[in-house]
């Protein structure tokens, strides 16, 4: 029974893990960048959530939607300023290295205005969960709503993809930017929404994550953003099916081994499988191979 | 095309006066000794840079786990200088750490070569991040000692039954302590000017063209006849080697290796790709002065305390806006021409 209990908290983890992987993947598939700031605006949505709980006492929804406005103008306004002025430079580098400046940026703008001392972050999830078998299983209400939430952004997600002309667009340009722009279709425009859809999607699972371990630092997001990272590569790089495949499984391996194996190893472990998985097959779980022409 | 004697030399000749300098004023007494403690970690990062740069500018391919490399070469150098300590005098042992770091260095840079250069752009990005993150996570895991009854492995503390005369190398997380501090910045920059010397003549001979021909175009390369897997794993071995010569350095300087995360985790291999794409990718003295320069900074203003790295980070976006965006390149060509059409063509370095 306890085996269930980890699988249940391996879920929920990998639920968080599997949303933030959406707004990586899709940020790739469109605009070929790997955004190292994305994990950052996690913790930036986790504090504006914080802020308006604990300083402003505002409803826990309207703290959440705060964060979602917050982080989506913070993911358009750093799209605009840092990257797009990059686009087309002659090595797909500078941006890399652009998108760490703004990760150092953000982490120093809330280490400068909280502080480096954790913050306790009241859960927004009242809920105590559901207890079956006598008590021996505990779902707890914030793993509900967790997994319930990745679920519910991952129909939405492909329904506004494939369904859209937003979305249609974005599929035309993640293809051939070249062919999409004779096409009508506005580039900046469709990336731009990529960024703010993948931000806000970053200010979510901030949320999540904050209520299942309720502290927040400066540093909170570079380590489940490089574990997103993995997820997505893991699942195929711009797949959103496999973005939530690959976060499901890194969350259930991570928990699983940190229980069973070693606490210290669960990392190792979860670094070692995504090597074996690149092995068998480079481009991920559910990514595409792209014919090499001459 | 023969590149002429002072082309090629020069620049280490500059920092042979750099030294020189150094060392004087040093000797005088005129240098801080906040500031004389920046020299050796200045020097291992420029050859870390250097390292990384062979792999990100002349072999093409993007690695961020470097910084797993110097890992290695610090980890197995330092643990060599414990276990020989009583029976080397300083200099032989210290030369020896060299061999042994580097080797090591080189070993898993070929063994972890043979799968992830099978690999293409950003993923072989994520698994060289995923290997440096491995090698970082079990070397602070694991506790390594050895005694009468032979050599003690164990993760955690009541597993590792080692004998109170036995001597422990690696203590999980708090790592290695105890490495002679045998580093110095004349041995810092001897390694460096070295480890240029080689990577400079690398590129200059038949196997470098060959190497950055696969770096141009692969497909091209492969049809001329040029062993691709050969020539990248050849280029990555020799990188991870240099990597691991920084770190010999780096474990014979700060001689106690707890914190390793912060000196080896995957923000160290950041740091040095932000050195080697700062410095120009592919140009070798760019990494040097670029690693100096950006070590040096964010040290030298200690005095802004709160707001040094909020700085750096403006810094380095600014930078990168305006080494790179298309349209301030553009900007500055034509800036370039402005003044160059005033005066006669000045010959142009290669």
């Amino acid at each position: 029974m306890s085996f269930l209990n980890y699988l249940i908290n391996g879920l929920s983890l990998g639920s968080v893990y599997a949303i933030i992987a959406l707004g990586y993947t899709m940020v790739y598939g469109i605009a070929k960048m790997l955004n190292f700031a994305h994990g950052d605006i996690i913790m930036i949505g986790s504090y504006i959530v914080y802020t308006c709980m604990s300083m402003a006492g505002l409803h826990p929804a309207v703290s959440v939607l705060c964060a979602v406005a917050g982080c989506l103008l913070l993911g358009v306004v750093t799209e605009r300023v840092a990257y797009r002025p990059l686009r087309g430079a002659s090595s797909s580098l500078a941006v890399l290295i652009t998108a760490i400046g703004v990760s150092y940026l953000l982490q120093n703008i809330a280490l400068l205005t909280f502080g480096a001392e954790p913050k306790a972050f009241t859960t927004l999830i009242g809920w105590k969960g559901i207890s079956l078998f006598d008590g021996a299983l505990m779902i707890r209400g914030t793993t509900i709503v967790t997994i319930g939430a990745s679920l519910l952004i991952l129909v939405g997600l492909e329904l506004f993809i494939n369904y859209t002309k937003n979305g249609q667009a974005m599929l035309a340009v993640a293809q051939d930017k070249g062919a999409a722009t004779l096409m009508g279709i506005d580039v900046n425009k469709t990336i731009a929404l990529t960024f703010a859809i993948g931000s806000s999607l970053a200010a979510v699972a901030g949320v999540l994550l904050c209520s299942a371990y309720p502290t927040i630092t400066p540093y909170i997001g570079a380590m489940p953003g490089i574990k997103a990272f993995v997820a997505a590569v893991f699942g195929g790089i711009g797949s959103i099916p496999g973005a939530m495949i690959g976060g499901l499984v890194l969350g259930i391996v991570e928990i699983l081994s940190r229980t069973y194996i070693s606490s210290q190893l669960a990392d190792a472990i979860v670094f070692g499988i995504l090597i074996v998985v690149l092995l068998v097959k480079p481009t991920g779980l559910l990514g595409k191979r792209v014919m090499e022409k001459v | 095309m023969k590149k002429k004697l002072p082309e090629k030399y020069g620049f280490l000749f500059v920092i042979f006066l750099f030294w020189l300098v150094l060392t004087l004023l040093s000797r005088a007494g005129m240098l801080t000794s906040h500031f004389s403690s920046l020299l050796v970690p200045m020097t291992y990062y420029a050859i870390a840079a250097v390292a990384l740069n062979l792999c990100v500018g002349i072999l093409g391919e993007l690695s961020i786990g470097h910084a797993g490399f110097m890992c290695i070469g610090a980890f197995s150098s330092a643990i060599f200088s414990l276990l020989t300590r009583q029976i080397l005098p300083g200099g032989v042992r210290f030369f020896l750490a060299f061999v042994v770091g580097i080797l090591f260095a080189a070993l898993f840079g070929f063994l972890i070569g043979i799968p992830v250069l099978r690999l293409k752009g950003d993923y072989l990005a994520i698994v060289t991040l995923a290997f440096g993150e491995i090698i970082k996570n079990i070397l602070q895991a694991v506790y390594l000692g050895v005694d009468a009854d032979g050599v003690h492995i164990a993760l955690n503390m009541t597993d590792f039954r080692l004998s109170p005369d036995g001597i422990t190398l690696i203590k999980g997380a708090q790592g290695v302590s105890g490495t002679p501090r045998d580093s110095s910045f004349t041995v810092a920059v001897i390694v460096l000017l070295l480890s240029l010397i080689i990577v400079q003549n690398l590129i200059d001979s038949r196997d470098g063209r060959a190497i950055m021909s696969i770096r141009d175009n692969r497909i091209a390369a492969e049809a001329t006849g040029i062993h691709v897997t050969h020539y990248k794993m050849l280029a990555f071995t020799i990188s991870a080697a240099i990597a691991g010569a920084a770190g010999v350095l780096f474990s014979h300087n700060v001689t106690t290796m707890t914190n390793i995360s912060n000196y080896f985790g995957y923000n160290a291999s950041i740091m040095l790709l932000v050195y080697v794409v700062l410095g120009g990718i592919g140009n070798i003295r760019g990494s040097v002065v670029a690693a100096m320069i950006l070590y040096l900074l964010p040290e030298m203003m200690r005095g802004l305390n709160r707001y040094r790295m909020l700085i750096y980070a403006i810094v380095l976006i600014l930078m990168m806006l305006f080494n790179w965006a298309p349209a301030l390149v553009a900007l500055r060509k034509k800036l370039w021409q402005r003044i160059r059409d005033r005066r006669p063509a000045v010959g142009k370095e290669a």
